[in-house]
């Protein structure tokens, strides 16, 4: 069936089986590898996007779910001026790796900080904690969300 | 932690990884992210049971589905002599099954279509027809009167024993332990464990008919190995075979086996003439790649009753699967296990371990292990506890009494180690420094008095890592020394080129800071090459903490070697002999005169230009080196673990965890903390919640991630880090590996701390996962074997 | 990855659209709004729906309101909405402590109230919240709707009253003022299925006595996730921990688990007794206006 998807605000239409994964979808059909997968039961939380600017995890979504809706993935965080904030922090912080769940890390992150500019560690934890990391220990990806945080506080005042 | 931003140093220090431009982005290339024009997928077809006979294959109505392109079973693979494998200990390793399958998820046959998608809609449509056989699960009943052979295959073989290995002195240890004052002994589990990256195991072949060159994208994290592999197996010549190992997404040492779906993406680019893909899922990772431990070990210490260790032994059943397909040097069948007399100095140690087959996966060494020395660290730590329990004595105390000293060193162990260089009594002070030890156990006193359950654990361990060196370590008789090359182009700028493959270390930066420290050429002007065996000098790649210790040592030698070169080339550029000049990093100048100096941008260019240079000069500054490592290097670290039990519900919770590593000079503190974050995370895991347990018809009890547990952010507490730095002393660079320290010191510090919090209960040991259950049976003084199924 | 086997596919706006649908396809199509249980089933091809109606448009299915002196839930709420409910924090504490410990939070995001009760796992955290604050649900089909208490409402694992070509639209819950309720859990790990879980809900007279109560168990084979014996005892009996013991006996006594990776028998049957005891201190401790 066809289904027409906005993917990091730009529109895409295509015919595609009712049983196609959101992110077989997002990597085969539109080329955006970013997105990677690691489970099948949406315990290891690798494939995490945005569906209509909330994190799910795209291996447990149907692309035909997507039809109408906005989702956003790691290739749509870099901004007109730079990197996110959040991909900055992560470089800053060695909040990663191999890479491999990092950008659903990232997304994740941007969520947060989106609704909590301010998040303790155990909030950052929290909100990460459907998601595996097996390089980190988690340690720096927490310090990574919260350089983000204060770099886009700072940002602001200025 | 955090670097000021843009802060390159000009060799060692804290630096951002090059490599995250690209991962920060989406913009890294993973095996799946490998697209080739006409590309098809392959997915294979496993079997049920854990051992049966198999009657009939029928692919008819797979192959007939449209889209199928071909349908590969055993049968089709022994008219090509590939039905078997050789496997990295000297066995085989059936590819596809032909007689029987030998473990659950075992691969049967393999499908080739046009996508993913229909090649697995064809695996519902071939029809197998199996006769089940008694399974052997436990390997407590592997070498049991009447047990069913698994390896029926190997001619002759009439019961499940592959090898009985011994270390130590036998007769002497067992003279200290008639004469001691104290002897302590117990059954000691580590179960089968997975190391289960993020990314799991696959591969794009591409063979091409007309110029017979295969290309391999694949996740390996020893490249070069494998394309001497494929040569050997495939019988196709090693130059026509290039093996590309992109960026990988975790490796830990389940990534250096070659998989029967690394052969059958091959085969069926071979076959179809297409390049084929095979990615395999989570739960194929998890029941058929390279498992981790799975040692049932029967420790034994002697000691004075005051608490002077002076001999261990050690008895060990070793559970490797269907397959002896151990990662390993091939002169070690039991890894190096035999470094179980661990941080301490003891009279005399021995240790004796069998490795039986089972119905299960094959695999072994894996898992940030440094080839077994997690189990023997384990062992070692336990044992440690059992004795201060028995003696009543403080764990810390009791450690303090028996670490090595710094005079010692180097020291030969009763096994017959050299340990290069420690200052193990500083570590641990430290670590109890940290944690505050003292005040802790004061805390614990209090806490008892009202009821509550806190422990404190600790873990002293030595580890032996970068193997070589050749003369006594090989992989299928490949000596395991590595090469390394630099070129340095006119403008001053480099690349290096490595055998060794990160999967998530962070060589890009690491390696190119070496050579910045020893040439004094921005780490941004150097590209690190690697995962391309065409591109890349031979090496046996990363795993067991080898490539600092192996690859670091070559890129420092290399680079040396083109600094040599350069002071020729500056001799000439300042007519002065080559004797006169004194480095500094970055250049070359004139003794006595600093303004008369050539930086190494200068020279390269020179080396390049129509300068005349001395006599046997050939030009350039490139150079090449092999490394084979006289020695390994021996990194330690004294871990603390601090926990508080809820002893009605059996949940533990990780309230801190002090780590200090000692892993000699450190190339960049903010890799190395990294590594030790996620080996630290490790040992939460092994200690709190990772399990393969099987039932006993050999059903995986652990096959998909929501039964498989790895910790997540709640169950790891904030890492408070220290370290210490003792250089190796023969180590060109002084450092010594660290990428497996944690995740084989970590384990122990938790366990001891459960165990320490329920000793007011007369709990002597309980064996891993200490789930909430077991902590509970535990407690209830009914402890229950935890790699078998629960009833 | 696994992947699901082919199936025909439409998306609902409406509830009367999904019944049509459902009717339309027959017993074999199944409805599917987060999909976190049925999607992985259907990828290892246990689960072979011919089709899916999506009802993840049907807005008229999100809300949470108070009517008729109860609380209503649409179907569709997602957890995540029911965790951050300031309405239902205010009636009901539980939920909150509940949906805290489900699945981990992007799931929440994805994962609905209707969903995870119509999955009827033994271990479901929802199933058990619900049954001990006394709720029912509202299911609409061919010919109209019913309203079914949650007591009645499991007919086994995996197993419930809704019937091919219904669905379920709502979960009401009386309020009931001056109560107090809470949810613990003991999990091998975040994120996991409960090990055993207890939920309590409870309401005491001025002299102290228990008024009303309701215990919900979860993952220990205790009949619609209740604790009905344990409740009996307690009513009339003083709400103190000698009382809360004697319950915790009862409820450990009633229930029924099996041995599965999580643990033993024995271990899960202490739980269900621990545990209820746990839930109903720190429920007592919420009704006086304390905080537990």
């Amino acid at each position: 069936m066809q289904i027409t998807v906005t993917v990091n605000g730009e529109s895409h239409t295509r015919d595609v089986e009712p049983r196609l994964l959101l992110v077989h979808f997002l990597r085969n059909d539109l080329g955006l590898t970013g997105t990677h997968w690691g489970c099948d039961t949406s315990n290891c939380g690798v494939c995490t996007v945005t569906l209509d600017g909330v994190p799910v995890k795209s291996c447990t979504v149907l692309a035909v779910m997507a039809d109408g809706k906005r989702v956003g993935t790691v290739e749509g965080l870099e901004r007109a001026d730079g990197l996110d904030p959040v991909q900055q922090g992560f470089v800053q912080c060695h909040g990663l790796q191999c890479g491999f769940c990092t950008p659903g890390m990232m997304l994740t992150a941007r969520c947060l900080l989106d609704k909590n500019p301010d998040p303790s560690e155990q909030e950052i934890r929290e909100a990460i904690s459907g998601q595996i990391c097996r390089c980190t220990g988690y340690e720096n990806i927490v310090r990574s969300v919260r350089w983000a945080a204060e770099h886009e506080a700072a940002e602001a005042k200025a | 932690m955090t670097v000021t931003e843009n802060a390159t140093p000009m060799g060692f220090g804290r630096m951002h990884r090059k490599e995250d431009a690209r991962f920060v982005r989406g913009k890294g290339t993973y095996v799946d992210d490998v697209n080739l024009p006409g590309m098809l997928h392959g997915s294979f077809l496993r079997s049920p049971y854990a051992h049966a006979k198999i009657v009939s294959i029928d692919t008819s109505a797979a192959e007939a589905l449209p889209g199928v392109k071909a349908v590969i079973t055993g049968a089709v693979l022994e008219t090509l002599s590939l039905a078997w494998m050789p496997t990295l200990s000297y066995d085989t390793q059936a590819v596809l099954a032909t007689d029987k399958v030998r473990f659950q998820n075992q691969e049967v046959a393999f499908v080739v279509a046009d996508n993913h998608y229909i090649a697995r809609d064809a695996l519902e449509l071939i029809e197998v027809e199996y006769e089940p056989l008694p399974v052997v699960a436990d390997a407590k009943q592997a070498l049991a009167e009447g047990a069913p052979v698994i390896r029926d295959d190997k001619e002759g073989k009439t019961d499940n024993h592959i090898f009985d290995w011994s270390a130590g002195d036998k007769e002497k240890t067992d003279a200290v332990f008639a004469s001691a004052e104290v002897v302590v002994a117990e059954d000691i589990l580590y179960p089968r464990v997975h190391p289960s990256p993020l990314e799991t195991c696959g591969a794009v072949a591409d063979f091409d008919k007309v110029s017979g060159k295969l290309t391999i994208y694949s996740t390996t994290q020893a490249p070069h190995a494998h394309r001497t592999v494929y040569a050997l197996v495939a019988g196709l010549p090693e130059h026509k075979i290039r093996v590309i190992s992109p960026d990988i997404g975790g490796g830990f040492g389940g990534k250096v086996g070659i998989y029967p779906g690394y052969v059958l993406a091959i085969v069926g680019s071979i076959v179809t003439g297409k390049p084929v893909k095979w990615m395999e899922d989570r739960n194929e990772h998890l029941t058929a790649t390279a498992f981790a431990r799975d040692y049932h070990m029967r420790g034994e210490i002697a000691a004075t009753k005051d608490g002077k260790i002076r001999a261990l032994r050690v008895d060990v059943l070793a559970d490797h699967g269907a397959f002896n397909g151990t990662a390993q040097p091939t002169k070690f069948p039991a890894g190096f296990f035999h470094i179980f007399t661990g941080s301490y100095d003891l009279e005399a140690a021995s240790c004796n371990v069998k490795g039986v087959y089972t119905n299960k996966a094959p695999g072994g060494v894996a898992y940030a292990c440094s080839f077994r020395i997690t189990e023997a660290a384990y062992l070692v730590e336990r044992m440690i506890d059992l004795l201060a329990f028995e003696l009543k004595m403080d764990p810390a105390e009791l450690r303090m009494k028996n670490l090595l000293q710094p005079a010692q060193f180097p020291y030969t162990t009763p096994t017959g180690w050299e340990y290069d260089s420690g200052d193990y009594p500083k570590a641990l002070r430290l670590a109890m420094d940290m944690v505050g030890y003292e005040k802790l156990r004061v805390e614990q006193a209090e806490k008892l008095q009202r009821g509550e359950y806190m422990g404190i654990g600790i873990s002293f361990f030595t580890e032996g890592v970068g193997a070589g060196p050749r003369k006594h370590m090989d992989i299928l008789g490949l000596g395991m020394a590595d090469g390394a090359e630099l070129r340095v182009h006119p403008t001053g700028k480099a690349v290096l080129r490595l055998s060794v493959q990160s999967q998530g270390q962070g060589h890009e930066t690491t390696f190119a800071q070496i050579v910045a420290e020893e040439l004094g050429i921005s780490p941004d002007d150097i590209d690190v090459v690697h995962g391309d065996t065409d591109n890349t000098p031979f090496g046996l790649g990363t795993y067991g903490s080898r490539s600092t210790p192996v690859s670091g040592a070559a890129t420092a030698i290399v680079a040396r070697k083109v600094r040599d070169r350069a002071r020729i080339v500056a001799s000439a550029m300042l007519e002065v002999s080559p004797d006169d000049l004194e480095w500094e990093k970055g250049k070359f100048f004139v003794k006595g005169d600093p303004d008369q100096a050539k930086t190494i941008q200068e020279i390269a260019m020179a080396a390049h230009s129509s300068l005349e240079l001395p006599e046997g000069v050939e030009g350039h500054l490139d150079a090449t080196t092999v490394y084979n490592p006289p020695n390994l290097t021996y990194p330690f670290g004294a871990y603390i673990c601090v926990v508080d039990v809820d002893p009605a519900t059996g949940q533990v919770k990780v309230r801190r965890f002090i780590a200090v590593d000692d892993c000699g000079v450190r190339i960049n503190p903010m890799i190395v903390e990294g590594q030790v974050h996620g080996g630290l995370a490790d040992g939460i895991g092994m200690a709190l919640m990772q399990l393969m347990a099987f039932d006993e018809d050999g059903n995986h009890l652990g096959a998909s991630l929501m039964d498989y547990l790895l910790p997540t952010s709640l169950e790891c507490p904030s890492w408070e880090l220290g370290e210490t730095v003792t250089p190796s002393p023969h180590h060109p660079i002084g450092a010594k590996g660290v990428g497996e320290s944690a995740t084989v010191g970590s384990p122990a510090a938790v366990v001891n701390a459960v165990l320490d919090a329920l000793k007011p209960f007369g709990v002597r040991h309980a064996d891993m996962p200490l789930t909430p259950s077991n902590v509970w049976r535990a407690v209830q003084g009914r402890p229950i074997r935890t790699d078998l199924a629960i009833s | 990855m696994q992947v699901p086997a082919a199936f025909e596919y439409a998306k609902a706006t409406t509830v009367s659209q999904t019944l049509d649908l459902l009717s339309q396809w027959g017993e074999d199509a199944r409805v599917i709004a987060g999909g976190h249980s049925l999607i992985p089933m259907m990828k290892l091809r246990l689960a072979r729906p011919t089709a899916l109606i999506d009802i993840n448009d049907v807005s008229e299915l999100s809300y949470i309101r108070v009517e008729g002196g109860e609380l209503r839930i649409g179907a569709l709420t997602r957890h995540a909405e029911l965790l951050d409910s300031a309405l239902v924090e205010e009636h009901y504490r539980i939920f909150r402590d509940a949906e805290r410990v489900i699945a981990d939070p992007i799931v929440r995001n994805r994962g609905t109230v209707g969903g995870s009760l119509c999955q009827a796992d033994p271990a479901e955290d929802l199933s058990a919240a619900f049954a001990a604050v006394d709720a029912s649900v509202v299911i609409h089909g061919p010919r109209g709707s019913r309203t079914v208490p949650l007591t009645e409402f499991h007919v086994g694992p995996y197993e419930t009253v809704v019937e091919a070509g219904e669905l379920l639209t709502e979960v009401r819950v009386p309020i009931r003022p001056g109560g107090g309720s809470a949810y613990v859990k003991v999990e091998r790990r975040v994120g996991d299925w409960a090990v055993a879980a207890a939920g309590a809900a409870i309401w005491t007279d001025a002299d102290g006595s228990v008024s009303r109560v309701g215990i919900g168990l979860a993952a220990v084979g205790a009949e619609h996730f209740r604790a009905a014996e344990a409740e009996a005892f307690l009513v009339g009996k003083p709400a103190t921990q000698e009382s809360f013991a004697e319950a915790g006996r009862i409820a450990a006594e009633a229930s029924n688990p099996v041995a599965d990776q999580r643990g033993p028998v024995d271990y899960k049957r202490h739980l269900a007794g621990e545990l209820t005891v746990r839930a109903l201190r720190a429920a007592a401790a919420r009704a006086r206006g304390q905080e537990a």
